[in-house]
């Protein structure tokens, strides 16, 4: 295994709701790019979902705002389940809340449980949407971050190299979907004309994971 | 576009709904369309949804003898589990729920999702895909066929037999009986425009067409110059009827995209049916008009189903919904 004895637990639910309030930000900005990469290939309202989705769950966790990492998480993948729709919220949704389930009630984590608790949500997606790697989904950048995440912890860096590798390798990956035909999804009707642009749900995974590394960027530097 | 604000489209047409339908119950914030007096004794409730824009697919076809309850979420994009499961608890009287649902990603995820917390629930929930559209060739390497206008005869037959009393099995059967009989064919003359977007979803030049569309705004598979209502009722009944190779009477539904007007439709109709006649097909009832459509979509799409005898009764049996009325 991966574990690194002498990790801190840095990560705590302050961190991941600031992470949740600066993500809501930035999809806010996107949406129209995620809405516009969305319509040659699907149905032009990625962004408009996304947006909808993480408003009601910075709403929802400012009223009531949980104390641990992994309520967050769960927290947050249950606005999103109830509020987004499409194909994007339950795998979201699933994504969020598994990893926030396999955190369990711990105060706070290190980068090396968070990163289990990503692949454990990883894995939930994956079981629900049944997406492989270059299918042109979210997958194709989420698990190359994984493994960019695990080797930076085997570097022995700590939670900022760890999430910095982690979103290099989404932005990466997204965008090298966009040679890929899509196998999943709607995008997958247009066949070989799928062909020549960026999936959009690649492209907001790498987004989530690209705000990360700014909140960690900025909690150890302040 | 004839909105306030787009974020509002899907609200302000369920206020609308609510004022017009007084024999319907419309929580315009949960996003529930229920059957005035559900749940009804001894009834399986017929639950439905999907995203907006296909109006009056899912919500007009509420009422007796189709759906029961009806679930609409954004524009083109699948409810939320909350909705379904608010939907299958008001129409259960303890004979169960079947939910229809339309294969897309978004549709089936959610769906799974709302029937597993209704289960918990206590409510006795069925399943069935609609999936009917032959322009998805190669259903091993994507999300599978899309359901698009055999929707309507599902919602229709499924309908027309719990409102008869029978129990869930035998309505899902039927339900799955008349998905497997059913394909359908679009095509469209111009792309759509969603609310968030603003303006068409893809680029379809003037003098050129679709072929193989789906209900979304998402383009086909192949596009040609333009084509006369002739040749498209050609290569859709060539489509359909090859697929399905019927070998009795079928239901036809002539379906518009949403901006084709009647006038068109109707000649259209006319060229099916020709072209229905040269592939020795006979065609038992025919629906001619706007019911699954995509937005301000041009175009039509083609649906057949093969019927039998039963079909046939359950087809004629009395339904009133807003959108669809005969034998009441």
């Amino acid at each position: 295994m991966n574990a690194v004895p002498d990790l801190p637990a840095d990560i705590d639910a302050a961190l991941l709701l600031r992470w949740l309030d600066a993500v809501t930000s930035v999809i806010e900005q996107e949406a129209d790019h995620l809405t516009q990469l969305d319509s040659p290939i699907g149905d032009a309202d990625h962004g408009a979902n996304m947006r909808r989705g993480f408003r009601a769950a910075r709403t929802a966790l400012e009223q009531e705002p949980p104390d641990t990492p992994g309520a967050v998480l769960v927290a947050i993948g249950r606005q999103l389940i109830s509020t987004v729709g499409g194909a994007s919220g339950p795998l979201y949704g699933t994504l969020l809340r598994r990893a926030g389930k396999a955190l369990g009630d711990a105060p706070a984590v290190t980068a090396a449980e968070l990163r289990d608790g990503l692949r454990a949500g990883v894995d939930g997606l994956v079981q629900l949407g049944g997406a492989k790697l270059e299918d042109k989904t979210m997958v194709d950048a989420l698990l190359p971050a994984l493994d960019a995440f695990t080797a930076a912890l085997d570097a022995g860096g700590g939670t900022e190299q760890a999430v910095t590798a982690a979103a290099s390798a989404a932005e990466e990956g997204a965008t090298a979907t966009t040679p890929l035909r899509a196998r999943k999804g709607r995008a997958s009707y247009l066949g070989d004309r799928s062909i020549g642009h960026q999936d959009p749900g690649a492209t907001s995974s790498a987004l989530l994971l690209t705000t990360l590394a700014d909140t960690v960027r900025k909690a150890s530097s302040s | 576009m004839l909105i306030n604000v787009p974020e509002n489209v899907v609200p302000d047409a369920l206020r609308g709904f609510a004022a017009v339908h007084t024999d319907l119950t419309v929580d315009v914030e949960r996003r529930v369309i229920v059957r005035r007096g559900a749940p009804y004794d001894g009834q399986v409730g017929l639950v439905s949804g999907g995203g907006s824009g296909h109006e009056p697919l899912h919500g007009g076809f509420v009422g007796r003898g189709m759906l029961t309850a009806a679930c609409p979420g954004e524009v083109f994009t699948s409810p939320v589990p909350d909705q379904m499961v608010r939907a299958a608890a008001a129409v259960d009287s303890g004979a169960g729920v079947l939910f229809i649902v339309k294969n897309y990603t978004g549709d089936v995820l959610n769906f799974d999702m709302a029937a597993e917390l209704a289960e918990d629930e206590g409510v006795q929930v069925a399943k069935v895909l609609v999936n009917d559209d032959v322009a998805v060739t190669d259903s091993l390497y994507t999300a599978g066929r899309r359901g698009t206008g055999a929707t309507l005869f599902v919602e229709k037959l499924a309908g027309a037999a719990a409102d008869e009393g029978a129990p869930l099995d035998r309505v899902a059967g039927i339900a799955r009986r008349v998905n497997e009989a059913s394909r359908s064919f679009g095509v469209a003359l111009s792309a759509c425009s969603t609310p968030a977007k603003g303006g068409p979803t893809f680029d379809l030049p003037e003098g050129e067409l679709e072929l193989g569309v789906g209900i979304h705004g998402e383009p086909g598979r192949e596009r040609r110059a333009m084509m006369t209502s002739g040749e498209i009722a050609d290569v859709s009944v060539d489509a359909v009827v090859d697929d399905l190779q019927p070998d009795a009477p079928v239901l036809l539904l002539v379906n518009g995209m949403g901006a084709t007007p009647l006038l068109e439709l109707y000649g259209f109709a006319a060229e099916v049916h020709r072209a229905m006649g040269a592939r020795k097909v006979s065609v038992a009832r025919t629906l001619v008009g706007n019911y699954v459509t995509s937005l301000d979509m041009a175009g039509a799409s083609v649906t057949i189903c093969q019927a039998d005898e039963e079909l046939l009764r359950l087809w004629d049996a009395p339904v009133s919904t807003p959108a669809l009325r005969w034998g009441c």
